[in-house]
């Protein structure tokens, strides 16, 4: 009796945690399986699997065609790239120094950090741009200033989430070793990049592949700054697509997949440094 | 615990300096010049202000008097509670069922935060061919479930009246499911490390005092996931008043007629179609505003007492 009624609420909790799941993948399923099929059916039939004349990769070459996919990963890759390592090396020093020195000031500098986690990106953006045009990095119209333009606001609006998860697991470090390291005639910053680094991996991890993740799909800060063609990045192209495609609805499912397929590999092969790393982080906060 | 390493303070200059003349230049810095855009006339991106505002309040008189701002706070709102409830509340389910499985735990966690990884812009695309007017996914199933009402021509022809799903009955359901969909994998992963930070001895305890299933949870789990919990709650009120990406993308301008307008999307259209560039600040201000109030009520109301 008792190991009955084990079965059936196992059986009723992984019902519930399947149907979820389906919500989280069935979508994307649905939308690369109409990505591959004539651009008339989707609208009639688009639960079949596409296969004998419905299948085509029309929609692929059409988005290729009409759009400058190449370019705008190209930017995307650059801005995103640049932001990820800029964002690990210099959360990396300051959470290191935050954690491991006592001095005056280090209480204010760790509320000014947790105060810069509330800021929501719209409350400084407009600032930014006026001093960046002031500058003359925003709204030149050169493609490589523009690039500039969003990589610098886009350092700041992560750094402190970085910075918060990565003091978490510095912390964590036994401070033991680096004493050892210390006595074996270590500097400071041999320490650092010989003992915190390596202890401290897997968090440096998570906070690269969110800093790249946020970068990569933030649309707000893209729109803001780039506003020529040469410069759209892939969050911004997809955003134009959707405006001019009307009803040519294969043609947005293509270019879905083709902004979605990079990060879904990215994610799922770093899946387990993301839900280590954040978790250990996020919750002591 | 001060180590003899760090007695010497000259190389914290290094790890300290590039972060925060970052954070000071382009964080600080444009929010406190945020706040004085306010009260200043600013004609257009990057240009100088023209002045002070006649009266300087201008703006904030204005906030009150736009009806399209109040639409705005009034979705905001309805979206506020929806994520509390919903968001944090499926999330929470999951977690506490998933906490209770051994085969399959690393999958659910994998593809619950798939939404997540993915950009905003895709995911706005994406549920406009799901909620498509003329067979979209939805209304598609809707259809063969024979839920929709359906006239058969004389000719043979069939005329099917779809679901409009961005009209004024149903576009709050199609603007706030997506957004909240997002983020339950989020919420999940946070409070599934905050279950497995609870001490097993705790619950070995409690079994010897007779409690397990709904009562264990009920005595044991939710008391000392409490402070995750409000974490979660936080981060929930100053997401929602973030959120701009999706319902830009699925909505746009403030579709439909001027009725779906949220904090974000009303900002960012006032300071960039309309050219309202100080009055958008001013809208950025009272998101700040609201962020900060709600979340402070948000602790006061659920944080535990220190002794928990």
């Amino acid at each position: 009796m008792k190991y009955g009624q084990k079965r059936t609420s196992q059986a009723i909790t992984y019902g519930i945690l399947s149907l979820w799941a389906l919500t989280t993948i069935y979508p994307f399923f649905w939308v690369i399986l109409n990505s591959f099929r004539q651009k008339g059916l989707i609208m009639s039939d688009s639960f079949s699997l596409p296969v004998g004349e419905a299948f085509t990769w029309d929609n692929y070459v059409t988005a290729f065609h009409r759009a400058d996919f190449k370019n705008a990963y190209l930017n995307s890759f650059l801005i995103s790239g640049i932001v990820t390592f800029c964002v690990v090396v210099i959360a990396g020093l300051a959470a290191y120094g935050l954690v491991r020195y006592r001095f005056r000031g280090r209480g204010l500098l760790h509320s000014l950090i947790m105060a810069g986690m509330m800021f929501p990106v719209f409350s400084t953006i407009i600032p930014v741009f006026r001093m960046e045009a002031v500058l003359g990095i925003a709204g030149t119209g050169n493609r490589w200033l523009s690039l500039l333009a969003v990589v610098l606001p886009q350092i700041a609006g992560n750094l402190c989430f970085a910075i918060i998860i990565l003091m978490g697991f510095i912390q964590s470090v036994p401070i033991e070793l680096e004493e050892s390291a210390y006595l074996d005639g270590c500097s400071v910053f041999q320490i650092y990049f010989h003992i915190i680094i390596p202890a401290a991996k897997s968090s440096f991890a998570t906070v690269a592949i969110f800093a790249f993740l946020w970068s990569y799909n933030d649309l707000f800060t893209q729109s803001f700054f780039l506003r020529y063609p040469q410069e759209r990045a892939i969050t911004g192209l997809l955003n134009e697509i959707s405006s001019q495609a009307g009803v040519n609805y294969g043609l947005m499912a293509a270019s879905v997949v083709l902004v979605v397929i990079p990060v879904l590999v990215v994610y799922i092969c770093l899946q387990k440094h993301i839900i280590k790393g954040l978790t250990a982080g996020a919750v002591k906060g | 615990m001060n180590s003899m390493i760090y007695k010497k303070k000259s190389p914290l200059l290094l790890f300290l300096v590039p972060a925060f003349a970052f954070l000071f230049v382009f964080l600080y810095y444009p929010f406190f010049q945020n706040i004085f855009n306010t009260f200043l006339k600013i004609g257009g991106l990057g240009r100088a202000p023209e002045g002070v505002n006649t009266p300087w309040y201008e703006n904030y008189q204005r906030l009150l008097e736009d009806p399209y701002m109040r639409v705005a706070m009034k979705n905001t709102l309805i979206l506020i509670i929806c994520t509390v409830v919903f968001q944090v509340g499926i999330a929470l389910i999951l977690a506490l069922l998933v906490d209770t499985i051994r085969v399959g735990a690393q999958f659910f966690r994998t593809v619950y935060f798939f939404p997540i990884v993915i950009s905003a812009t895709a995911l706005g695309l994406m549920f406009n061919l799901i909620f498509l007017y003329k067979g979209g996914m939805v209304n598609q199933m809707l259809l063969s479930l024979g839920k929709l009402p359906v006239e058969i021509k004389p000719s043979g022809k069939m005329i099917v009246q779809w679901l409009d799903w961005k009209d004024q009955a149903h576009f709050l359901f199609t603007m706030l499911l997506p957004v909240m969909w997002q983020y339950v994998g989020f919420y999940f992963v946070i409070l599934v490390t905050g279950l497995n930070n609870i001490p097993e001895d705790v619950y070995e305890a409690a079994a010897l005092d007779g409690a397990d299933g709904w009562k264990r949870t009920q005595f044991i789990t939710l008391p000392l996931l409490r402070n995750v919990l409000c974490t979660c709650l936080v981060l929930a009120i100053t997401g929602a008043l973030k959120v701009f990406d999706l319902p830009w993308v699925m909505f746009g301008a403030g579709m439909p007629e001027n009725r779906g307008w949220l904090t974000g999307t009303y900002m960012y259209d006032q300071t960039f179609n309309k050219m309202n560039v100080d009055y958008g600040s001013t809208i950025a201000v009272l998101i700040v505003v609201l962020g900060v109030v709600l979340s402070n009520i948000a602790n006061r109301v659920f944080r535990p007492s220190e002794d928990l």
